[in-house]
């Protein structure tokens, strides 16, 4: 059985992680598209329109990836966690179901149009196709968002029959207070690692000498979207996520901050290794009061340390949720300080030439998916020991007919299929942007 | 309340088997029908807009049926697990087989993802047939709701069989004739030339083939399921189902002989919806039963959420769908028409 679990567990991480790295990019680029393309039919400028079919090259390959990837995420549920699904159905159900029926028909219906309906459609039509596919792809992770914050913080459900939940208030659901933060600061998120990839993109080609224009459009666009969501998802978004983790799952809070012991003007650790055995913090580097400060607005706060919790509600992999939210957080400070300074660079008017910036930014595309990955695994591991926080725990949830050899079947399969699938979408992705933004057709095949 | 939503999920079911049917069909018979790189590509301009949308109905059935019957969802994705994951891979075997294959202008790499996408939409269109068989026939449910099925024991129809046996494998062969034959109305309707008249050979030779099946198949299941008549000798309106089935059978016949695939595409369409909704009517009210005890049956009452969601269920849900239904008619008249000899995408 414990075999069953950890398998059961690995297999949704591994399918839910390599999945989330493609619509991050599908949602942020979503965006960044809708804006070329209104700035090309703005201002008439067809090199915007053609920067903007260059990324829906990248966006149809990136969206088909993600959205292959995400079909066995709804398969899960039932197939790995039937029990889980049984218990919370009747309430997780709902947003699901609505995604289904809100985003998906409103994604893969516009999605077409957008891709191969240029000509047919015009200027304008094609544009509120574009902005149609944005939408979907963000109502879609609103609806995956509200599933989420309930299973981080449950709200407007009442007991329903054989110890399931069922559930009581639709608003509350859908207004759930964490999801709302959660959500904003993951939209930030999506629109950091697009910008990036934008920017990346553009540095190339102005590195390289070879498409400047577009090269200059591209890191335009992704330094300026790169700093204002950067920004976002620091303040106010990860502020107020940061409150909600604090209040509601304190034990979460204090295993993130790596705070063993209960303190009064209890300080921000910006570097040290959680030890287990001897429950403390090696090599601390810290910022004293700090994070008294940072959760309560007094510097001298008392924030309760993992002591203060019986060792049964601490998350279970205490070491790997401090690294996670570290690397977020280090690496959102890092994504602020380089997108500042590039924007500084363009009111100087150079940022075009400036070599050191232009390779900065061109090797600096992966961090925002490691940055984005980290905080879902900061979620993830924080919500642990529970499933649904402080309802069912997660060894409840299982499939209790699928065995360990099955699901050890299934997940060397999805290893293979997925790096197949991986290796697929960077020869294509690097061979589109080998081929170069003027070459990209008016959106038809072949 | 939970009789609607028991029509809700048949109903998306059956316009998924229809909508992703025709693309799948046409993926069953892509080697046989279209030869040169030419005749391929009209092949995928044909459902290359559409495919996408179609497989949405089934992750949108999926998570209807997860809002409104938990417990069916839960116990039948689990109970079907090895089956299930094959289907995922197969669906994004088949999905990178029309993407990837106009990326590069090779041969050998267009062979392989043509390959691909046929192979992968055959065994999907015998997948499905296998599932419902499955659904027909029974699964080892024991009173938790819950069972396991390995992919098959003993071929032979018993409480403890796997997911193959002889009747889900002729029921997969029911769904494989029928699919294909209801792609090939699909293609010849959308395409003109060389390709139409093999997608219209091509239906002339699975429509037997779909009778046969189909015949063999009501035996079996009259033997297999005897229960399943007890709603029609009830209800008799109930029959209008089956009977809509067999005309669509007989206009599938009729129109190819004279050369109108739209109205051979509409028959077969009316064929597979005869047929599921024969089999949801005589199903009812279970959804999923038992070979081990009819007691422990799954049914319409005994797996439902709470009547409060299923409410407000239906107000979403039945503003969502329209919006939907309006999508699918805009995608569908934009692309209206046939694909052309060269297709530049529309």
């Amino acid at each position: 059985m414990e075999d069953a679990l950890l398998l059961h567990r690995l297999q949704f991480a591994f399918t839910a992680t390599y999945h989330y790295l493609f619509p991050q990019l599908t949602m942020g680029l979503g965006l960044i598209i809708v804006i070329l393309k209104w700035v090309g039919l703005r201002r008439r400028d067809e090199l915007y329109n053609q920067a903007a079919r260059f990324w829906a090259k990248i966006f149809a390959l990136n969206f088909a990836v993600g959205v292959v990837t995400g079909i066995p995420m709804e398969f899960q549920f039932g197939t790995n966690w039937a029990r889980f699904s049984t218990y919370a159905g009747g309430v997780i159900g709902q947003t699901l179901a609505m995604e289904g029926v809100f985003a998906f028909f409103l994604e893969s219906s516009f999605l077409g149009l957008f891709l191969f309906g240029e000509r047919k459609l015009g200027g304008r039509l094609h544009f509120v196709a574009a902005l149609m596919v944005f939408l979907g792809s963000w109502i879609s992770g609103f609806f995956i968002i509200v599933t989420n914050a309930w299973m981080q913080h449950p709200v407007g459900y009442a007991p329903g029959p054989n110890g399931s939940v069922t559930l009581e208030s639709f608003g509350a659901l859908l207004g759930n207070p964490w999801a709302i933060w959660q959500y904003l600061h993951n939209m930030s998120g999506a629109v950091v690692t697009a910008s990036f990839c934008v920017a990346s993109a553009g540095s190339y080609y102005l590195l390289a000498r070879r498409d400047e224009a577009y090269g200059r459009i591209f890191l335009r666009t992704g330094l300026v979207a790169g700093l204002v969501s950067s920004v976002l998802m620091a303040f106010p978004t990860g502020d107020a996520q940061g409150k909600n983790v604090a209040f509601n799952q304190p034990v979460t809070l204090a295993a993130m901050e790596g705070l063993f012991q209960t303190k009064e003007g209890a300080p921000l650790v910006l570097v040290g290794q959680p030890d287990m055995d001897r429950k403390r913090l090696d090599n601390p580097l810290h910022v004293p009061r700090m994070l008294s400060f940072l959760t309560y607005y007094r510097w001298g706060a008392e924030v309760r340390g993992l002591d203060a919790f019986p060792e049964t509600l601490w998350p279970t992999n205490i070491p790997l949720l401090y690294y996670s939210y570290h690397i977020m957080v280090g690496l959102g400070t890092i994504f602020i300080a380089v997108t500042a300074a590039g924007v500084w660079f363009l009111r100087r008017r150079r940022a075009y030439t400036a070599r050191p910036l232009l390779w900065i930014l061109l090797l600096a595309f992966p961090f925002p998916f490691i940055a984005n990955t980290a905080g879902w695994m900061t979620a993830e591991l924080g919500r642990q020991p529970w499933l649904v926080y402080g309802l069912l725990r997660t060894p409840a949830g299982t499939s209790a007919t699928v065995s360990a050899g099955n699901t050890l079947f299934t997940l060397l399969g999805f290893l293979g299929l997925y790096f197949v699938i991986g290796v697929l979408f960077l020869l294509l992705v690097l061979r589109t942007i080998g081929d170069g933004p003027a070459r990209a057709a008016h959106g038809e095949r072949d | 309340m939970p009789l609607l939503w028991f029509c809700v999920i048949a109903f998306m079911l059956a316009l998924y088997v229809i909508l992703d049917g025709f693309d799948l069909g046409a993926g069953v018979l892509h080697i046989a029908i279209a030869r040169t790189d030419d005749e391929r590509r009209q092949v995928l301009g044909a459902i290359g807009p559409f495919w996408d949308g179609n497989e949405v109905w089934l992750l949108a059935a999926g998570g209807t049926l997860y809002f409104a019957f938990p417990l069916l969802y839960a116990s039948s994705f689990s109970g079907f697990y090895l089956p299930l994951m094959m289907v995922l891979w197969l669906l994004m075997l088949r999905g990178l087989g029309i993407e990837m294959r106009h990326h590069v202008n090779h041969p050998m790499w267009r062979a392989f993802w043509d390959g691909t996408f046929a192979l992968g939409s055959t065994l999907l269109a015998i997948f499905l047939g296998a599932a419902l068989g499955n659904v027909v026939r029974g699964v080892p449910l024991g009173p938790d709701g819950y069972f396991f099925e390995p992919l098959w024991t003993s071929f032979t129809v018993e409480p403890d069989s796997g997911i193959l046996d002889w009747f889900t494998v002729l029921m997969g062969l029911v769904s494989l004739s029928t699919l294909a034959a209801h792609g090939g109305n699909y293609v010849a309707m959308k395409t003109a030339g060389e390709v139409q008249r093999r997608a219209r050979l091509g239906v002339r030779l699975w429509t037997p083939c779909v009778a046969v099946t189909s015949v063999g198949a009501l035996i079996a299941v009259s033997g297999i399921r005897p229960g399943i008549w007890a709603n029609f000798s009830a209800d008799p309106w109930g029959f209008i189902f089956p009977v809509a089935g067999a005309a669509g059978l007989g206009g599938m016949i009729l129109f190819n002989r004279l050369g109108k695939d739209a109205a051979s595409f509409a028959s077969s369409s009316a064929f597979i919806a005869g047929m599921l909704a024969s089999t949801a009517f005589g199903l009812y009210p279970v959804v999923l039963p038992s070979s081990i005890d009819e007691r422990y049956s799954l049914t319409v009452a005994s797996t439902a959420a709470g009547s409060y969601g299923l409410g407000i269920g239906i107000v979403w849900w039945s503003i969502g769908i329209v919006i939907a239904l309006g999508y699918f008619t805009y995608l569908f008249v934009s692309f209206r028409g046939k694909v052309g000899a060269r297709p530049e995408g529309y």
